[in-house]
């Protein structure tokens, strides 16, 4: 039974590999021959759209119509029936869970950021100066390639906690127990457990803005570093003046590219504590809403605040982009 | 400048000038060193736990089985029978396997089409539309969830890999037009107008030309789109929902952590099954992560 069911997934899998490349692929054969049949003023006009159509298919039905659609939803009750008015933002703005979600999202975004890229900074610069540099970068990028959820399970036996006088199997409360201390419930205790939950995170992006930051250190011409050290300049000294500066434009790409996933990171709380003791943060209260209230306008409203905290990156990547195209 | 240089390095053949710079590169050294060790650690010691006996897992730490280093009876590969069979791993992993590879492959062709129209063909609209694909890299998916969802419920596709597919497509597509039409679009346009004169049709250029020359890029796209699929929970939790048969191995995981959360070799040995396949990838494939990240870091 198991067996059968199985074979049957296979296949549509193997059938969907082959509709996903070779169908498409012969859907637009198909598309452009008949275009050929036209005359060339009207098929130069049509062409461009036989390419595009399927693209703008998939983003109109997955991204843009969804998003007006939630806009709307919004200003509507938990069912969508009926229009409400601004509600679900007073709500949103006003209670007391949605404002803690607020209070660690700010928490989150200054402490991932500010931390994961200094310290990929910091390690951009001395990994340029050992041997064994694509080893030591290998291991610190590697938790970019584990899922929140893997890590989540990774840092749960990390924080495990045994009642006192019990051998303690989580790695942080051997040590706090090593160094004299009480164990420490990582997770249930209020004034730490939202730090354990942003360590998590910290540890996943450190390695993505090391590497970006590294290729960017590289890019620093060496007679410039060689023309400041001869002129007395000391290493502290090259680094705030030289490399901070030069590589200014990649460490605001990476700290808005961290911003954004931060602001949508639900994952590690969901897994982790399930929003619990205070550990909420705004895409984990949204899930919260849709699925355990099925309150529909609150999660679209909390969604929508997502969206306008994401604007601003937005613009930038729009004005970035257009710079790009004027300088090509 | 480079006379001075040259002649410090020679001059630093002396015991004393050796140990000085031996000194002054020592902290670069323990720093680099630590940090590595440091974010290595979590990981190694949920590999070392998966492979010990599930009483003496919750007994002692991992890292006890360093004192007695040579000891090899004390790993065993029961704990992962146990999650393959028992907690319906095996069949997860075979699902994340029938969900990541055409959510991988659908985006690439669609997008490397389009990224193409957008690089090389004159049509109205074509900037703004770019412009459009540039803003929709950092919207969030939790502004798309609900009425995705309910058109799912409606036509009958949540619970279904076709719908999973589907939203994976959409969701890579921006990503996949924004690096694809970057890199397409710096061609030689002496390459691409030859051609053209020579009387290629634009699906000759494209097929011939432009996909041969920018397997790099699609090669960048498809690992980035392949580990995001693969460890992706909230797409698979809202629109596959409860159906277990269809879960991948991020939802069981997730279930694993909230009904057997004290059960920690199905745990590490369930955790380390979700990790095992992006690892490889990563790995083998880093050179084209690195290179999808440095040229799409703008999306989030």
């Amino acid at each position: 039974m198991q067996d059968s069911s199985n074979a049957i997934r296979l296949i549509s899998a193997i059938a969907a590999i082959i509709f996903g490349s070779g169908g498409i692929i012969a859907l637009f054969y198909l598309a452009n021959m008949a275009v050929n049949r036209l005359p060339y003023r009207s098929r130069s006009r049509i062409l461009p759209w036989v390419y595009m159509v399927p693209a703008l298919t998939v983003l109109g039905a997955f991204l843009i119509l969804p998003t007006i659609r939630t806009l709307i939803i919004s200003f509507m009750d938990r069912q969508s029936t009926a229009f409400v008015g601004l509600d679900n933002y007073i709500f949103a703005f006003t209670d007391p869970n949605m404002l803690i979600a607020f209070r660690n999202n700010v928490l989150w975004l200054v402490l991932v950021t500010g931390i994961s890229v200094g310290l990929g900074l910091i390690i951009a610069v001395l990994v340029d100066r050992v041997k064994y540099e694509p080893l030591a970068k290998a291991l610190i990028f590697m938790p970019m390639a584990i899922s929140f959820v893997g890590a989540s399970v990774i840092w749960r036996f990390v924080y495990a906690y045994q009642p006192p006088g019990v051998e303690q199997i989580g790695l942080l409360n051997a040590i706090a127990v090593a160094l004299g201390f009480e164990p420490i419930g990582w997770l249930v205790n209020k004034a730490v457990n939202n730090f354990a939950l942003i360590a998590i995170m910290i540890w996943l992006q450190t390695g993505f803005a090391m590497v970006l930051l590294s290729s960017a250190v590289k890019g620093i011409p060496k007679d410039v570093i060689e023309a400041a050290r001869i002129d007395g300049a000391s290493e502290l000294q090259i680094f705030w003046r030289i490399t901070i500066p030069m590589i200014s434009s990649t460490i605001v790409v990476v700290s808005t590219t961290i911003i954004v996933l931060v602001l949508k990171v639900f994952d590690i709380v969901f897994v982790m504590t399930g929003g619990n003791l205070d550990t909420d943060v705004i895409a984990s209260r949204m899930i919260k809403e849709m699925f355990n209230f099925r309150n529909f306008g609150r999660g679209s409203a909390i969604a929508v605040i997502l969206l306008l905290a994401v604007i601003p990156v937005m613009v930038v990547n729009i004005r970035r982009f257009q710079q790009q195209e004027v300088n090509r | 400048m480079t006379g001075v240089t040259k002649l410090r390095s020679s001059q630093s053949r002396t015991v004393a000038d050796r140990l000085e710079t031996w000194l002054t590169a020592a902290p670069v050294h323990f720093t680099v060193i630590a940090l590595a060790l440091l974010w290595t650690l979590p990981t190694a010691g949920l590999l070392i736990s998966s492979l010990r006996q599930p009483e003496v897992l919750l007994e002692t730490g991992w890292w006890t089985v360093l004192t007695p280093p040579l000891d090899l009876n004390q790993f065993h590969l029961g704990n992962y029978a146990a999650v393959l069979s028992g907690q319906g791993m095996a069949q997860a992993f075979l699902n994340s396997l029938i969900i990541s590879i055409p959510a991988t492959i659908m985006p690439i062709a669609i997008a490397t089409f389009a990224a193409y129209a957008l690089a090389w063909m004159q049509f109205p609209g074509r900037q703004i539309l770019f412009i459009i694909i540039v803003g929709l890299l950092v919207v969030p998916l939790q502004m798309t969830l609900i009425p995705v969802l309910r058109a799912y419920n409606t036509l009958g596709l949540s619970g279904t890999f076709l719908g999973v597919w589907l939203a994976h497509t959409g969701y890579g597509m921006p990503l996949g037009i924004y690096l694809l039409r970057n890199y397409i679009g710096t061609l030689p346009r002496d390459l691409i107008e030859a051609a053209a004169v020579d009387g290629a049709s634009h699906l000759k250029i494209f097929t011939r030309i432009v996909v041969p020359l920018s397997t790099p890029a699609i090669a960048s796209f498809a690992v980035f789109q392949f580990l995001w699929v693969w460890n992706d929970l909230l797409v698979a939790l809202v629109y596959l929902g409860g159906n277990q048969t269809v879960a991948p191995v991020t939802l069981v995981l997730r279930n694993l952590v909230g009904d057997r959360g004290q059960d920690w070799h199905l745990l590490t040995a369930g955790a380390f099954i979700s990790m095992i396949v992006p690892l490889l990838v990563f790995f083998a494939l880093q050179r084209y992560f690195v290179r999808g990240l440095l040229a799409g870091s703008v999306k989030g």
